[in-house]
């Protein structure tokens, strides 16, 4: 089996699905003959035509309409947000639009499209490029978000939101994209999207994560299982909407202990969700409250500070240590 | 060359003048008998079902509801124009077009009253359910124009949206997109020259807002949209030209909208004068079109009643027929979210069946 970066495997996916599917699209700004900013559509356009995979004009609102009209007449396109803090433009056309297409025609039309874009902090982009805004995605009703944490789960988690029958958000943290590799098998396979993965057993704590998080969740883990003897267990969600509770719920009725860590703003995210959810349908098997590590609640600050902004293994072996000792 | 496909701005088409005289009879377009009187039905049977569904509103049996009248002329010399495989995406107010393209009344009342059933469009009907974001059917319409490109089918995608519109970014977006892709689309404004209180002067600098269509690269027409047939011959000549793989066009048909912006509180004696209201009345597209019928002797008033008869029977029936249809539930609100249920929607439709859940 191939040792794949994230990007290749999602690549992959894309090439597979295209191949697959005739009426799988491709588009995007860039993702035509230049193959993406980030090389993730790199070569389809040759194999595939550019009446499949194709350039758009610069504008998010136009691509994402463009991708809605195109759902209503039995396509399912992949539409590329360049960054995801140009969402903004499209937040309409996804939450207003798309979403709404199932219940507004009464199940007559859906749109089964895929918004892949890459987003995540600690890569020194400009602003407005790193931002973690799943929450206001996952609040929205009638989409899922996905935001997958390796490169077999990219492929797996991409070739399932393309064969969705509605539509999908799908992220990609740049700072995982080639910074490591994992087998991934050359054939299409899919991992069902509202699955999470427990990606890392433990009896002691649960840490519920995604994203490049779930990469600082199990260095700290590691760290404090040799320095302190505590296992945590570390659950990746994968999809982000919608949850896998029952997961979560299994692994903190074992442990008792939970922190929430994300990288996105504090308040009113995916993390507190899941606070929620444990607390519905765990609280008599908790032994301490459950807490959120993320950042502050202020604007993401490119490039300078996000080092020390972002979550570092520390500030979650500090949140084991409140819980375990509260 | 006929004058639509130049892109230069282009002098106002009028083809029947206010009293229903041809005044540009190089461009009158060669209909039958049968499809002139088809014109006319519909127009009046259009204002007679808006005057009801005004009434209807105010009775509070209707919910949301955009008034037509006046505006007949453009809503019904386009859809007339199309073909049953070009896909309309009207906005809020173009309901007489999705109806007219297949849409049953019934249904629409059902838009109005803000049940789901309304926009459970039938199939091989192509409509979409009537766009309340200004802007978001443009951006849409490329994408279903380019649905039929890919294709290689010879259908067009036609879609309405009014002044106001025409300063919104998707509109742009939308414009661009169809300009240069060469997508079959019609972008069909009508002006009616309020933006609910903003007059056109004040919303934008440009002279017309068939103008905006040079920015896309694309031909804008500006046509008389109280003449029927001046509105049916521009929106012709540019689904041909969209068929015959030519790209899309820009239309403004230029009008006026007789009663309020909508029948939730606008008042347009606080924006628009009296005399601007009886300058416009004059022009009305049923009152000319009808002269034109009557003098080539194929209108009179006993056809004039059997409509007015048909309109108000039909809008019984409908009324009737939504009345009848069960009413939206949670449980079932919560199933039209997904293809599949998520199981915390599952357990969401629970509780809600349960009464006592929480």
């Amino acid at each position: 089996m191939a040792q794949l970066t994230m990007i290749q495997a999602i690549t992959q996916a894309l090439d597979l699905e295209l191949g697959r599917d005739p009426s799988v699209l491709l588009f995007g700004e860039d993702v035509g003959h230049s193959g993406g900013v980030f090389r993730a559509t790199d070569g389809l356009q040759a194999k595939y035509g550019q009446e499949r995979v194709f350039d758009t004009p610069l504008a998010e609102s136009g691509i994402c309409g463009l991708a809605t009209g195109l759902a209503i007449e039995g396509f399912r396109p992949i539409a590329e947000i360049q960054f995801f803090g140009f969402v903004f433009e499209a937040m309409d056309e996804i939450i207003g639009q798309a979403a709404r297409m199932r219940f507004r025609s009464g199940g007559r039309f859906h749109c089964p499209v895929v918004y892949r874009s890459p987003f995540g902090g600690g890569v020194k982009t400009p602003e407005l490029h790193a931002d973690s805004l799943e929450g206001l995605l996952a609040q929205s009703p009638g989409l899922k978000v996905v935001i997958p944490s390796n490169p077999y789960d990219a492929k797996g988690l991409l070739i399932s939101a393309i064969r969705d029958d509605d539509p999908v958000v799908f992220l990609e943290h740049m700072k995982l994209y080639r910074s490591l590799r994992q087998e991934v098998p050359e054939e299409a396979y899919t991992i069902p999207l509202g699955q999470a993965n427990v990606v890392r057993e433990g009896r002691d704590v649960t840490i519920v994560t995604y994203g490049a998080m779930v990469h600082t969740a199990i260095k700290a883990a590691d760290q404090w299982s040799k320095n302190k003897g505590v296992e945590a267990e570390v659950i990746d969600l994968r999809t982000v909407s919608p949850l896998d509770v029952e997961t979560v719920v299994a692994s903190v009725k074992k442990t008792h202990r939970a922190v929430v860590l994300q990288e996105a703003q504090r308040s009113a995210g995916v993390a507190a969700e899941v606070v929620a959810q444990i607390t519905e349908h765990a609280i008599y098997h908790l032994e301490g409250p459950v807490i959120r590590i993320s950042p502050p609640d202020t604007v993401y600050p490119f490039a300078q500070l996000e080092e020390d902004w972002l979550p570092s293994a520390e500030r979650v072996g500090a949140g084991l240590d409140r819980v375990l000792t509260l | 060359m006929s004058a639509v496909l130049e892109s230069r701005p282009l002098p106002f088409l009028q083809i029947l003048n206010a009293q229903g005289e041809v005044v540009n009879s190089d461009r009158l377009p060669k209909l039958s008998d049968e499809k002139l009187r088809d014109i006319m039905h519909k127009m009046v049977f259009t204002r007679i079902w808006d005057d009801r569904a005004v009434k209807l509103t105010r009775q509070g049996r209707l919910g949301f509801y955009a008034p037509v009248a006046g505006q007949e002329g453009s809503m019904i010399g386009s859809e007339t124009a199309t073909d049953r495989q070009d896909f309309i995406l009207p906005s809020y107010r173009d309901v007489p077009q999705a109806v007219w393209h297949g849409w049953p009344l019934y249904q629409a009342f059902h838009y109005s009253r803000g049940h789901q059933h309304g926009g459970a469009i039938p199939e091989g009907v192509n409509v979409l359910i009537p766009q309340i974001i200004i802007g978001a059917q443009i951006v849409q319409a490329s994408g279903i124009a380019m649905a039929f490109k890919l294709r290689k089918e010879r259908r067009a995608a036609v879609t309405y949206i009014g002044d106001g519109g025409t300063s919104q970014g998707d509109f742009y977006e939308g414009l661009n997109f169809a300009g240069a892709y060469r997508l079959p689309a019609v972008f069909i404004v009508q002006n009616n020259q309020f933006a609910i209180s903003m007059p056109v002067s004040q919303q934008t600098a440009a002279a017309r807002l068939a103008d905006k269509a040079a920015a896309a690269g694309m031909p804008g027409v500006q046509v008389d949209g109280m003449d029927v047939l001046a509105v049916y011959a521009a929106t012709s000549e540019a689904l041909e030209r969209a068929r015959a793989g030519d790209g899309p066009t820009l239309i403004e048909t230029v009008t006026f909208r007789f009663g309020p912006h909508t029948m939730s509180g606008d008042d347009p004696t606080r924006y628009r004068t009296k005399d601007l209201e009886t300058e416009w009345k004059a022009k009305d597209p049923l009152v000319r079109f009808r002269a034109y019928l009557e003098k080539k002797g194929l209108w009179n008033q006993s056809d004039e009643e059997a409509v007015i008869e048909e309109a108000r029977t039909a809008v019984t029936d409908a009324l009737a027929k939504a009345d009848a249809t069960p009413a939206m539930s949670v449980e079932g609100l919560i199933d039209s979210m997904f293809a599949q249920l998520p199981a915390k929607l599952a357990a969401q439709r629970a509780e809600y069946a349960d009464k006592e859940g929480c």
